[in-house]
């Protein structure tokens, strides 16, 4: 899906938890995100902490598509 | 005779733990065949025994790759098998890469032989089957009586040392190992009976299969994301609840498109996941861990994005077709581009 929506012009962004997978699929700009029943979110964490980490993946995830890459990048840090 | 030792890898799943909800949990061995292990037993004929059973949960062993990749591989160490198997996961995506990683590894690692079985849409196959000798499965367990059979017998070829064969024959995924053999028909006649299959418009198989390198070059880079505006895409199966159009929880038939117009924040009250391939519960309670309409919305308000899209775009990826999400994100995207969206952000479990 990642591949299809890029074919068509629009720039993705793929959060996901198994990034070799992700790039396998062939998604260009992949951001890591937390663990498989929930990318972006950490239920051990206060509600607080939680949306706090989850803006933190948004903001990754917004720099990721204001980055110009050439190949496929993680955007691991 | 001796017989051969072997140590056999499964999931949570098939070592009969739990479904998804026993995703989690760390590797464990027992000793003995457990599950698929006992039908390979039988196809084993007693010149092999399954000695040990390692079990573990698909989710743990994808979040923790090295860690699992080390405790497993100590549990493989103790019992000095002479060949390591590895499923079939069918087309289980998580269950696939375990399966791949953990023989290459026993394979490169330890030295031992191995062999796995998956089918050709899993992930794990595209990661593995040039490292692994990876047998061809269907994409269900339903395929369990067709895969043992086919996986037993590899299995003894490897363990005695016998030539293994082309793909064709021996029903493994291409590896990438040419493998010389005769055929019954020269190439000439064959090639004939392809063309006339090919002209009456009947299904052939090609002997020389063009590799595909489907790649897409990135779209460039947004300018100014404080006037762009972002669609969510997600394959976690986030759904209003009640599921309104009936979206599978696994091998999906369609997508949904849902409105999320003055929502600020997804709650258990009105969303959940459709999604049968991962543990639901953290999903239901608050959706916003899959896709963060939250802090998007709040994003949107301050002025940090241009505009949240008003819709959003979901299916179940679990054991879908690649045909299928290829047809569904074809049309997702002709939606994006009616809708002037400029990003998008696509979340998978």
């Amino acid at each position: 899906m990642v591949k299809e929506i890029e074919r068509a012009g629009i720039p993705v962004v793929h959060i996901c938890t198994v990034t070799p997978i992700s790039l396998t699929v062939g998604a260009n700009r992949i951001v890591p995100a937390v663990a498989i029943p929930h990318p972006l979110g950490n239920p051990e964490l206060s509600p607080g902490d939680e949306y706090e980490l989850r803006r933190k993946l948004v903001d990754k995830a917004l720099r990721a598509l204001m980055t110009e890459v050439d190949d496929q990048t993680v955007f691991d840090s | 005779m001796s017989t051969y030792r072997i140590v056999h890898y499964i999931n949570q799943f098939f070592g009969q733990i739990g479904g998804e909800e026993q995703a989690h949990i760390p590797a464990e061995k027992r000793p003995g065949p457990v599950g698929p292990g006992l039908a390979f037993k039988q196809h084993f004929g007693g010149e092999a025994e399954i000695v040990a059973t390692i079990i573990c949960g698909d989710s743990w062993f994808n979040e923790n790759l090295d860690l699992a990749k080390k405790t497993v591989l100590e549990m493989v160490r103790e019992e000095a098998p002479d060949l390591f198997i590895a499923g079939p996961a069918f087309n289980a995506g998580r269950y696939g890469v375990a399966c791949g990683t953990i023989s290459d590894a026993v394979k490169t690692e330890l030295g031992i032989p191995s062999l796995t079985g998956m089918y050709e849409e899993n992930p794990g196959a595209d990661m593995f089957r040039t490292k692994v000798l990876t047998v061809a499965t269907s994409n269900s367990a339903a395929g369990m009586r067709k895969a043992v059979p086919a996986m037993a017998k590899l299995a003894l070829k490897l363990l005695k040392g016998e030539r293994v064969g082309a793909s064709a024959e021996d029903g493994y995924l291409p590896d990438g190992v040419r493998r010389n053999f005769f055929e019954k028909k020269r190439g000439s006649a064959r090639a004939i009976d392809m063309l006339l299959k090919k002209l009456s418009d009947k299904p052939f198989e090609t002997e020389y299969p063009m590799p595909s390198f489907d790649r897409v070059p990135p779209m460039p880079a947004i300018k100014d994301i404080t006037r762009a505006t972002i669609a969510i895409v997600t394959s976690g199966g986030i759904v209003p609840k009640g599921n309104p159009d009936h979206i599978e929880s696994s091998s999906a038939s369609k997508y949904g498109s849902y409105n999320i117009e003055g929502v600020n924040d997804l709650t258990s009250e009105s969303y959940e996941t459709a999604h049968g391939g991962y543990d639901p519960v953290y999903a239901n309670k608050d959706a916003d861990r899959v896709i963060p309409v939250d802090v998007l919305r709040q994003y949107e308000k301050e002025g940090k994005i241009g505009k949240l899209h008003n819709w959003f775009y979901t299916t179940v990826g679990n054991g879908t077709a690649v045909a299928s999400a290829k047809k569904y994100a074809d049309e997702i995207a002709e939606k994006l581009i009616s809708h002037e969206v400029d990003a998008v952000i696509l979340t998978s479990t």
